[in-house]
């Protein structure tokens, strides 16, 4: 087949840009762990945060992608490297199912499990630790996995803006009105978003509470 | 700074007020105190105030009104995770960490004060003894239990770190009628042994009878009377007889350790 042929005598080519979508998608995912853990944890605790924080979140959302990408280009030092900027922007895309999850994570612990906890001399740091990060967890990794499979998809259009990832096969492949060079991109891509989308679900169900 | 004596009150609300947030009272003019090594039960029904007043107890609300002293003390000038350690609280359903061991829910004060591995591992050994339960389920989780067996394991976390007061919230109110009726047996030896300072609070004036030295009969955010199950059940206060009259014949037996 074809296909196959293409894909094998560019075996290198396909593996280099696997590699740097996974480098986007990894980062990216990381700092939105990062920075949306505790901005949930945030507005679980102190209802005030809760509307500005996910409301913040839902906008960034519903940015188109492309635009994002195109309003970051002129910023300083962000724009001086392609794959810079596109991490900061899948980190902003994976910033909600983040916060999100841990929000409704936390709230979904049982009041009276955390009732028990403060009566019986917890700190509300030993509460967080130990009680309400350990019981949410599962739910917390759900948004990860929302965020990783979705971050997939997204960083196949940063290519657009020279970033790399296996978006290049794809809008080479537009441009020349070559089917096997956008499938080349986005054939390793689904699998990647696939393989972590059940990776992460394999997790996710050992680690709920029972 | 008042040092207790050995017939002060471990327990002391001086006209203790809780007011919601919202303007909504909880609780008003409170005075009660609640002898050491006594059972005090508080009775009434939901909305009364008894679980409100029990949780003004471990500060896990502060009184909007008036103080609540603890061991000569009043709660607001503790340090208020040192006051809760020091204090057992038994809840409804256990409220057990569902995602630790029962070894791990049972040593969970002794680890956070910082005890020695072997010295948590022989007093939960001890302690499981203690409330009858088998060595063998030490290393279950919470929803491997029946809910007797729940129930044990709460008690004992409550006791793991050697509290003078424990504090327990419709501890026996979800289990059917054959193992509250055992856990209440037990409850009552198990005092006699540790002679605990226990405020119990319950809406069922059988198990109050049984289980309380006093009952504190509360309605409405207020305390109605104290009296001993005997008197309680001769009272001729309207609440107090409607509370007998509620519950029926047979209540004479129930109320088997009088003044002790």
């Amino acid at each position: 087949m074809n296909f196959f042929h293409f894909m094998l005598q560019n075996h290198e080519q396909v593996l280099e840009l696997t590699l740097e979508h996974l480098w986007l998608v990894g980062v990216s995912t990381l700092l939105a762990v990062v920075v949306g853990i505790p901005l949930g944890i945030v507005s679980a605790h102190w209802p005030v945060w809760n509307k500005p924080v996910l409301g913040t979140a839902n906008i960034i959302q519903t940015i188109p992608s492309l635009a994002l990408f195109g309003f970051l280009l002129p910023v300083p030092w962000l724009g001086d490297r392609a794959d810079r900027l596109a991490i900061l922007a899948l980190t902003l895309y994976a910033l909600l199912p983040v916060i999100r999850n841990t929000y409704t994570g936390i709230r979904g612990v049982d009041p009276a499990v955390v009732e028990a906890g403060r009566g019986m001399g917890l700190t509300p740091g030993q509460l967080l630790f130990q009680v309400e990060l350990p019981l949410a967890l599962s739910v917390i990794l759900s948004g990860v996995r929302v965020a990783v499979v979705v971050s997939v998809g997204l960083a196949t259009i940063a290519a657009a803006i020279g970033a790399g990832g296996l978006g290049e096969f794809i809008f080479r492949g537009l441009a020349m009105v070559n089917n096997q060079l956008i499938l080349a991109g986005a054939i390793p891509a689904a699998i990647l978003a696939l393989s972590a989308d059940f990776s992460l679900g394999w997790l996710e169900k050992r680690l709920r509470p029972r | 700074m008042e040092r207790t004596s050995a017939n002060s009150p471990e327990i002391e609300f001086r006209d203790v007020a809780y007011v919601l947030p919202n303007g909504q009272p909880l609780l008003s003019g409170l005075n009660l105190e609640v002898q050491r090594g006594e059972t005090l039960v508080l009775l009434g029904r939901s909305g009364s105030g008894k679980t409100t007043t029990l949780k003004l107890v471990n500060r896990l609300l502060t009184p909007t009104g008036g103080e609540v002293w603890v061991n000569g003390t009043p709660t607001a000038a503790t340090d208020v995770i040192g006051l809760r350690r020091s204090i057992g609280y038994v809840i409804q359903d256990a409220g057990l960490f569902p995602h630790y061991t029962v070894e791990r829910n049972i040593g969970l004060v002794p680890r956070i004060e910082g005890w020695t591995t072997e010295r948590i591992h022989l007093r939960v050994a001890e302690l499981m003894q203690l409330v009858g339960l088998e060595a063998n389920l030490a290393k279950r989780y919470p929803h491997q239990l029946s809910g007797g067996q729940r129930q044990r394991v709460g008690v004992a976390r409550a006791l793991a770190a050697d509290p003078a007061i424990l504090l327990m919230d419709e501890p026996f109110g979800a289990l059917d009628a054959l193992t509250r009726d055992q856990l209440q047996r037990e409850f009552l030896s198990l005092q006699q042994r540790l002679g605990k300072t226990v405020v119990f609070v319950t809406h069922d004036l059988r198990e109050a009878l049984r289980l309380g030295s006093r009952i504190a009969l509360m309605e409405s955010g207020k305390l109605v009377t104290i009296l001993s199950p005997h008197e309680f059940l001769r009272s001729t206060e309207p609440l107090a007889a409607a509370y007998v009259q509620a519950f029926g014949d047979g209540l004479d037996s129930a109320a088997n350790r009088g003044m002790s």
